[in-house]
C-alpha cells in the first residue's frame, strides 16, 4: 500500500505557553482533497506551516510526499506546492515573470518553465493579465495567480491556506473550479484549510474539522453529517428563550434543542413528522415565529455539535475580540 | 467525490513530466541576484538619491573649501574629496527596504517553501547591490573627471578604486539586512543609514588626519573609514601604496565580518523554524 501524501502523527506545536496545535494525526492518500476546517485561531495554518517545512513541530512527526518534515525538509520542499493564507506574491513582477521565477527557483529550465507555464495557465485562468505587473491584479486574479504558482513545478501535493479567504463569490467558485480541475485532471494531492463550510462541502473527499488545536471530527462531509443522524427543525423566533427551549424539549421527538440570537434549533430523528407538534408548541407560548424550516444537517451543524459554538458565530466573536 | 482520477491530455505534452529538481548553491544565487537586479530600474527611487547625494556634496564642497584648503594644506582637493563622494554613493546602497517589502507581503515565506538555499536568499541580494554600487560610482567618477582628478595609478587604479569602494558598500549594507531580517520595519531599514554617519565624518572627510584636532584624530584612528579613504585617495594622488591598500581592505574586512555576521544571524533566525 503506498505511502499516505501527508502523514501526521501526534504533531504539536507550541508557542511559549501555548499549544497552536495538540497532538494532531492525519493521513491524507494520495489524490485526495482534504478539507481541514476550523475558525480563525483554530491551529489550521500552524498545521500548515508545519506540513510546509517553516514550522518546526514541537513534538510529534510528519512527513509529506514520503519525507519527513523536520529531517528532510529541502526532499518535502521539492515535492509540495504551497499557496499560503495570504497571496504570496511580489507587485513589482508581471505574473509571467514572477510564474518564470518560481520555475527557476525549482531548477526547471528555459524551455521546461515554458511548457509548464504553457500548462499551468490552460489550468488557472489569469488571461491576458499574465503580462501586467501583479501590482494591478485584483484579489481573485492575485489568489488565482498565487495558486499558479503552487504549480509551476508539478508538485506531488498542494498546500492551499484559506485560498478563498476575501475572495468575493464569482472569484471564489472560480478558484474551486481550478481546485477541482488540478485534482480529477492531475489526481494531485490537495491540502485545503478553510473556514467556509460550503469550501469544504464542495471540494473536500475528507474533512478533518479542528477546534483549539486539536481534531474533533474527521470523515467524508456526508459522514459527517450523517453522524448527527437527525433532521433539523430550525424556528426564527421572537423572544426566545430558556424556557421556550424547555417547552420544545417536551415535544414527542425532540432530541435536543439550542437557542441563539433568536434561532432555535431542534433536532428530530423524522422531522416532517414533527413539524407540526413544534408549531403548535410555539403558538401555545404565543411567540412571534418568522420561519420555521426543515432541513438535513450541514458541517456547520457537525461544529455546533462537536464544539458548541457555530463557526461563523467563533469567527465573529474573535473578530470582535480583536477590534 | 472519487479519487480515482484519469488523466485527459498527455502527459509529456502537458509538461507533467517535468518536475522540481536540486539545484546548486550558485544556481540559487543567479536566481535570486536575477530578480533583484530585475527590480533595480522598477525601484529608481531607491538610486536617485544615490546619485544624486555624493554629486551635490562633492561640487558644494570643492567649490566652498578648494582655495581655504589650498592655501592651508597644500592639498589638491578634488582628488581628496573624489574618494568622500564615492564612498558617499555606495554606502548604505542595498535591497533591504525591498526585503522588508517581501517579508511583510508574504513573499519571503513563500521563497522560504522553495528548496532555494536560505543563504542565496540574502547572498543574492548583495551580488545584485554589488552590481548596482559598481553603477553608482561611475557618475561620480565622470563628475571627478570633469573637474580635473587625475589617477595617478591609470586605468588599473582606476578598477582597483572601483572595486575596494563597492566593496565597502557591499559590506556596509550587512547592516541594513541585518535590521531587515531582524525587524521587517521598513522604518528601521531606512534609519540604518544613521550608523553611516559617525563613519562618514568623524574621520579625515574634509581634512588629512594631522589636520584633525586631539579627540577627532584618536576617533578617526579608529574608525575603519579612516583607512578605507586613505587607501582610495592613495589611488587618486600618491600612487601604488601597498601598505595603505592593505590597511584599507583589513578595514572594509572588519566592517564585513561584523555587518555581515550581523546579517547572517539575523537570517537565521528570520528561517529558524523553531
Amino acid at each position: 500500500m503506498a505511502e499516505p501524501a501527508v502523514l501526521a502523527e501526534k504533531i504539536e506545536r507550541r508557542f511559549d505557553s501555548v499549544l497552536a496545535v495538540a497532538g494532531v494525526d492525519l493521513s491524507v492518500p494520495e489524490g485526495q482533497i482534504y478539507g481541514f476546517l476550523g475558525p480563525n485561531g483554530a491551529g489550521k495554518s500552524t498545521l500548515v506551516r508545519m506540513l510546509c517545512t517553516l514550522l518546526l513541530p514541537t513534538a510529534g512527526s510528519a512527513r509529506v510526499a514520503g519525507y519527513d518534515v523536520a529531517s528532510e525538509p529541502q526532499a518535502v520542499r521539492l515535492r509540495i506546492g504551497v499557496a499560503l493564507q495570504e497571496a504570496a506574491l511580489d507587485d513589482r513582477q508581471t505574473g509571467r515573470e514572477l510564474l518564470r521565477l518560481q520555475g527557476r527557483l525549482y531548477g526547471l529550465h528555459t524551455s521546461e518553465i515554458d511548457r509548464r507555464l504553457d500548462d499551468v495557465l490552460q489550468m488557472v485562468d489569469i488571461g491576458d493579465a499574465i503580462d501586467r505587473r501583479v501590482a494591478t491584479y485584483s484579489g481573485g486574479m492575485k489568489r488565482r495567480l498565487d495558486v499558479a504558482a503552487a504549480l509551476v513545478h508539478n508538485p506531488e501535493v498542494i498546500f492551499l491556506d484559506e485560498p478563498t479567504t476575501g475572495l468575493d463569490p464569482a472569484s471564489r467558485v472560480a478558484v474551486w473550479r481550478e481546485v477541482r480541475k488540478l485534482n480529477v485532471e492531475r489526481g494531485t494531492t490537495i491540502f485545503l484549510t478553510t473556514q467556509y463550510l460550503e469550501e469544504a462541502d464542495e471540494l473536500a473527499d475528507r474533512v478533518g474539522i479542528i477546534a483549539d488545536g486539536r481534531i474533533v471530527a474527521e470523515g467524508t462531509p456526508d459522514e459527517l453529517k450523517r453522524s448527527i443522524g437527525d433532521d433539523l427543525i430550525v424556528a426564527r423566533v421572537e423572544g426566545a428563550d430558556r424556557q421556550v427551549a424547555e417547552a420544545l424539549r417536551e415535544v414527542p421527538g425532540v432530541h435536543h434543542v439550542s437557542v441563539r440570537e433568536g434561532e432555535v434549533t431542534l433536532r428530530a430523528p423524522d422531522g416532517a413528522a414533527t413539524m407540526t407538534p413544534v408549531a403548535v408548541a410555539l403558538n401555545h407560548h404565543q411567540l412571534t415565529v418568522h420561519s420555521l424550516t426543515l432541513r438535513t444537517p450541514t458541517l456547520d451543524d457537525v461544529f455546533l455539535e462537536l464544539t458548541g459554538g457555530h463557526i461563523e458565530h467563533l469567527e465573529h466573536v474573535e473578530a470582535e475580540e480583536g477590534q | 467525490m472519487t479519487t480515482a482520477r484519469t488523466a485527459t491530455r498527455s502527459a509529456t505534452e502537458a509538461g507533467d513530466d517535468i518536475h522540481g529538481r536540486e539545484t546548486g548553491f550558485l544556481w540559487d544565487l543567479i536566481v535570486v541576484a536575477g530578480r533583484a537586479l530585475r527590480q533595480i530600474p522598477r525601484d529608481p527611487e531607491s538610486m536617485i538619491p544615490a546619485l544624486i547625494v555624493p554629486v551635490f556634496f562633492f561640487t558644494v564642497n570643492l567649490g566652498s573649501l578648494q582655495k581655504v584648503t589650498r592655501q592651508a594644506a597644500g592639498i589638491d582637493l578634488k582628488a581628496f574629496l573624489l574618494p568622500v563622494a564615492i564612498v558617499f554613493a555606495v554606502t548604505g546602497i542595498s535591497r533591504a527596504s525591498s526585503l522588508v517589502t517581501d517579508i511583510q507581503g508574504g513573499y519571503f515565506d513563500r521563497l522560504c517553501v522553495t528548496p532555494v538555499r536560505r543563504l542565496a536568499l540574502l547572498l543574492g541580494l548583495m551580488v545584485a547591490d554589488f552590481t548596482l554600487v559598481v553603477a553608482l560610482t561611475i557618475p561620480v567618477l565622470i563628475v571627478g573627471f570633469a573637474v580635473g582628478v587625475n589617477f595617478v595609478t591609470g586605468v588599473a587604479g582606476l578598477i582597483v578604486f572601483v572595486l575596494v569602494a563597492a566593496l565597502w558598500g557591499l559590506v556596509f549594507t550587512g547592516f541594513p539586512y541585518a535590521i531587515a531580517l531582524k525587524t521587517g520595519n521598513p522604518a528601521a531599514v531606512n534609519s540604518s543609514f544613521v550608523l553611516f554617519f559617525p563613519l562618514a565624518f568623524l574621520t579625515t572627510t574634509f581634512v588629512p588626519k594631522q589636520a584633525l584636532s586631539g579627540w577627532l584624530s584618536t576617533i578617526a584612528t579608529y574608525n575603519p573609514v579612516t583607512y578605507l579613504l586613505a587607501g582610495l585617495r592613495s589611488l587618486t594622488s600618491s600612487g601604488w601604496d601597498g601598505t595603505a591598500l592593505f590597511q584599507a581592505l583589513v578595514a572594509v574586512a572588519a566592517v564585513g565580518v561584523l555587518s555581515i555576521g550581523l546579517a547572517l544571524a539575523a537570517l537565521r533566525g528570520r528561517v529558524r523554524r523553531g
